[in-house]
C-alpha cells in the first residue's frame, strides 16, 4: 500500500505542500536542460545541413573540452586557449568532411550514422592520447555562487550557463536567417540538390556546418566541464541528448531547445520524486520513456518537419 | 570454372528447393562445419577457445539475430545489448529454479522470454520509422539494463548483483560453471548457432524472410501488395530477439561464467550494429564474417606491439587501440559500404570466370 501511494499520488501531494522545493527540482532540471540542449543543437546543424545523424556530437564535446584544458595547462592564457581550440575545431571539421565525408557522399544514412560512431571511437582514443585520460579541472572563470531568489535557491553558474545558451541560440539564429551563408545552409538543408544547381558548394557548406557544430560543442564543452570535471564521461551526454533530440525533432533549433527543457525538468522531477520508490537511478532511462510517449503522438518530434510518404 | 552455378540438371523439387541448391556451396559448408566440430577443439588451446572462439560464436549469435531484425526486416534497433541482458538473467532464473531442466530447454526458454520482451519493446516501431526509431530502442537499453540493476530478484538476492552459471550436465558431460572445460562449452555454442543459422537462412528464403524484406524496402507498397506491417515487423522483433536472447544466455553460461549488467550495455549493442554494417545487411554470412571481423580486430591489436616487440604503457596502447579500431571502421565503411559479404560475392564472381576473366 505503502509502495503504491509512493508510485503514484504520493509524490503529487508533497509537490502540492511544498511548492519551494519543487520549484528548485524544477529549475535545477531546466537549468540542466539547457546543458541538454547545447549538446542537442550540434546534432540539429548537422543532421539539418547534411542529413547525417553525428553520433560523435558527444565525443566532440570531450575532445574541443579535452584541447582547452591541455592547452590551459600548458600556460596558455585562455583567451588564446579558447581561439586555438575554435581553430582546432574548424581544422577537425575540415579534416572530416576530407577524409571521411566526401568518401561516403550518396550513401545509406546509416552507413553514415555508423561511420560517426568510428569517428566516436577514433576521436576519443585521440583526445586521450594526445592530453592524457586523467580527470581535469577546468576553470575559465565562471563565476559559481548560491543565490537566493524569492527562497529558491540557484547557482550563478547553472544562470550563466542558461544565459550562455540563450545567446547562442539568438547568435544562431541570427546566423542562420541573416547571413548569406546561413541562407545557404538553410538552401542546403531543404533540398541538396537545388542548392545545387543554384551553385551553393555543398562541401564548403559542410565544413562550415561541422565547424559551427564544433564550437556548440566547444561552448558544452566548456559548461559540463566546468561543472563536473573533463573526463572520458563528458562524452556519454551524448546519450542524453538523444532523447532531446527525437523528442524535439531531428530538424528543429527550436525543438532542440523545448526539448532540452522538458526532458531536464521532467528526469529531475521523476527522479525526485518517483525515484526512491523504484530504487532509484532512473534518470537514465526515464528520458527515453518520456520522448517515447511523445513519439507515439507525433512520430516526428515536437517541432520536426512532418514526414510525407510517397509510394 | 572453379565456382559456377550453370550445368546443374535437378530432376526433384527437393533439389530444386534445397537450402545450397549448388553443390560446391553444400561441400563448403560441410566442410567448414566439419573443421569447427572435428578438427578445432582438438587444435585449438585454452586461451584461443576462451578469448576468440567462443565470443565470437556468441557475437554471431546476436550478429544474426541484429541482421534479422535491421538487414531483413529494416528496422534499426540499438536495443541489442539489453535484448541479451533477457536472454542471460532469464536463464540464470530458470536454472536455478529448475535445476533439473536441461540446460538448453533453458536457454531456448530465456530466448522465447527476450522474443516477448522484443515485442513490447518493438511496438513503437509501427508508428516510428528510421532513426527515431533507433533512438527509441536505446528506451529498451537502458530500461531493462536498470531494471536487472535494480530488482534483486533478477539476481536471486545476491549482495554482489552478479550472476553466476550454475554447473549443469548434459548427456553426463558438465557444460557450464566453472567445471566446465573450454572446449565442451564451445562445442555446446558452436551447436546451438549451427542449428539457429540454419534455421535463420531457412527462414530468410520463405514467405516470413520475403514480407520482411518487403517492408524494408518500402512499408507501404508492402502493405498495399498484402504484408500486414505490424505483424511482420512484431514477428521480426520477436525473432530477432530470440536469437540475441540466447545469445546473452550463452555469453554468461558458456562464455563469462558470471555477468552484471555492464556486460550488456550499450556498448554491446553498438557492437552487434557495427557487426552487422561491417559483415553486411541482410545476409546471413555477413553475420559470421562481421562478428569474426569485430571480435579478432581487438585480440589482434592488443596482441600486435608484443609481437613487433614494442611495448608502452597500458592506457596508452588503449587509446591508440581504440582510434585503429574507429579508423578501420570508417575505412571498411568507404571502401565497401555493403560488408564482408558484398565482397565475398565478388570474389565468387571472379572464381566463376577464373582462369579466362573477360
Amino acid at each position: 500500500m505503502e509502495m503504491l501511494r509512493a508510485l503514484t499520488y504520493g509524490p503529487l501531494v508533497e509537490m502540492w505542500e511544498y511548492p519551494i522545493f519543487l520549484a528548485e527540482v524544477a529549475l535545477n532540471g531546466l537549468l540542466t536542460g539547457v546543458m541538454y540542449s547545447l549538446v542537442a543543437l550540434g546534432f540539429v546543424l548537422i543532421f539539418k545541413a547534411s542529413g547525417v545523424f553525428n553520433f560523435a556530437q558527444g565525443v566532440m564535446v570531450l575532445f574541443s573540452a579535452l584541447s582547452l584544458v591541455g592547452l590551459m595547462e600548458h600556460g596558455v592564457p585562455v583567451w588564446a586557449a579558447l581561439v586555438l581550440t575554435v581553430v582546432i575545431m574548424v581544422v577537425l571539421a575540415m579534416v572530416i568532411e576530407r577524409v571521411m565525408l566526401r568518401p561516403l557522399v550518396n550513401q545509406d544514412p546509416i552507413i553514415l550514422f555508423m561511420s560517426t560512431i568510428g569517428l566516436t571511437f577514433f576521436l576519443e582514443g585521440f583526445g586521450e592520447t594526445i592530453w592524457g585520460s586523467n580527470v581535469k579541472r577546468l576553470d575559465v572563470g565562471i563565476p559559481d555562487a548560491p543565490l537566493d531568489i524569492g527562497g529558491v535557491l540557484v547557482s550563478t553558474f547553472d544562470l550563466w550557463a542558461a544565459a550562455i545558451g540563450a545567446t547562442m541560440v539568438v547568435v544562431l539564429a541570427i546566423f542562420f536567417q541573416k547571413t548569406p551563408i546561413g541562407r545557404a545552409l538553410r538552401a542546403v538543408a531543404d533540398d541538396h540538390q537545388a542548392a545545387l544547381s543554384v551553385g551553393i558548394p555543398l562541401r564548403t557548406i559542410w565544413v562550415v556546418v561541422w565547424s559551427v557544430a564544433g564550437m556548440v560543442a566547444l561552448v558544452a564543452g566548456i559548461m559540463w566541464g566546468s561543472k563536473s570535471g573533463v573526463q572520458f564521461s563528458l562524452s556519454l551526454i551524448a546519450l542524453k541528448a538523444l532523447p532531446v533530440l527525437i523528442l524535439g525533432g531531428f530538424t528543429s533549433v527550436p525543438g532542440a531547445i523545448i526539448g532540452g527543457l522538458i526532458i531536464g525538468v521532467g528526469e529531475k522531477v521523476a527522479e525526485v520524486y518517483w525515484g526512491p520508490a523504484v530504487g532509484g537511478a532512473i534518470e537514465n532511462w526515464f528520458a527515453y520513456v518520456l520522448a517515447l510517449l511523445f513519439l507515439l503522438f507525433r512520430p516526428q518530434g515536437l517541432f520536426g518537419e512532418r514526414i510525407i510518404e510517397r509510394v | 570454372m572453379l565456382y559456377r552455378e550453370a550445368g546443374l540438371f535437378k530432376t526433384t523439387y527437393t533439389a530444386d528447393q534445397a537450402l545450397f541448391p549448388i553443390p560446391l556451396d553444400r561441400y563448403f559448408v560441410l566442410a567448414v562445419l566439419a573443421v569447427a566440430f572435428l578438427v578445432v577443439p582438438l587444435v585449438a588451446n585454452e586461451y584461443w577457445l576462451q578469448a576468440v572462439l567462443i565470443p565470437f560464436l556468441v557475437f554471431s549469435m546476436a550478429a544474426l539475430g541484429l541482421n534479422l531484425l535491421t538487414g531483413y526486416a529494416g528496422q534499426i534497433s540499438l536495443g541489442t545489448g539489453g535484448f541479451m541482458a533477457v536472454g542471460a538473467y532469464m536463464t540464470y532464473k530458470i536454472a536455478t529454479g529448475f535445476p533439473d531442466l536441461p540446460i538448453v530447454v533453458a536457454f531456448l526458454l530465456s530466448g522465447l522470454c527476450a522474443a516477448a520482451v522484443g515485442v513490447l519493446f518493438g511496438i513503437p516501431s509501427l508508428r516510428i520509422k528510421g532513426f527515431y526509431l533507433a533512438v527509441a530502442t536505446l528506451a529498451a537499453q537502458f530500461f531493462l539494463s536498470w531494471m536487472f540493476n535494480k530488482v534483486p530478484w533478477f539476481y536471486n538476492y545476491s549482495p554482489s548483483g552478479t550472476v553466476t552459471a550454475p554447473p549443469r550436465t548434459l548427456l553426463g558431460i558438465t557444460v557450464t560453471g566453472p567445471e566446465a572445460s573450454a572446449e565442451v562449452r564451445y562445442l555446446l555454442a558452436l551447436t546451438l548457432v549451427a542449428v539457429l543459422a540454419l534455421a535463420a537462412k531457412n527462414l530468410v528464403r520463405g514467405r516470413v524472410g520475403r514480407g520482411w524484406m518487403a517492408i524494408r524496402d518500402m512499408d507501404i507498397a508492402a502493405e498495399i501488395i498484402g504484408f500486414r506491417p505490424y505483424r511482420t515487423k512484431l514477428l521480426a522483433f520477436a525473432v530477432s530477439s530470440f536469437y540475441c536472447g540466447v545469445a546473452g544466455a550463452m555469453s554468461l553460461f558458456l562464455w563469462l561464467g558470471s555477468a552484471e549488467t555492464e556486460a550488456f550495455s550499450i556498448n554491446v549493442s553498438f557492437q552487434v550494429l557495427f557487426m552487422v554494417i561491417i559483415g553486411g545487411l541482410g545476409s546471413i554470412l555477413g553475420s559470421f564474417l562481421g562478428a569474426a571481423f569485430i571480435t579478432l580486430v581487438p585480440v589482434f591489436l592488443t596482441n600486435a606491439p608484443q609481437l613487433v616487440g614494442l611495448s608502452m604503457p597500458v592506457d596508452l596502447q588503449k587509446h591508440i587501440e581504440l582510434m585503429i579500431f574507429g579508423g578501420l571502421i570508417v575505412f571498411f565503411l568507404i571502401v565497401e559500404p555493403h560488408g564482408l559479404a558484398r565482397l565475398w560475392q565478388i570474389a565468387k564472381e571472379k572464381l566463376r570466370r577464373w582462369p579466362f576473366p573477360y
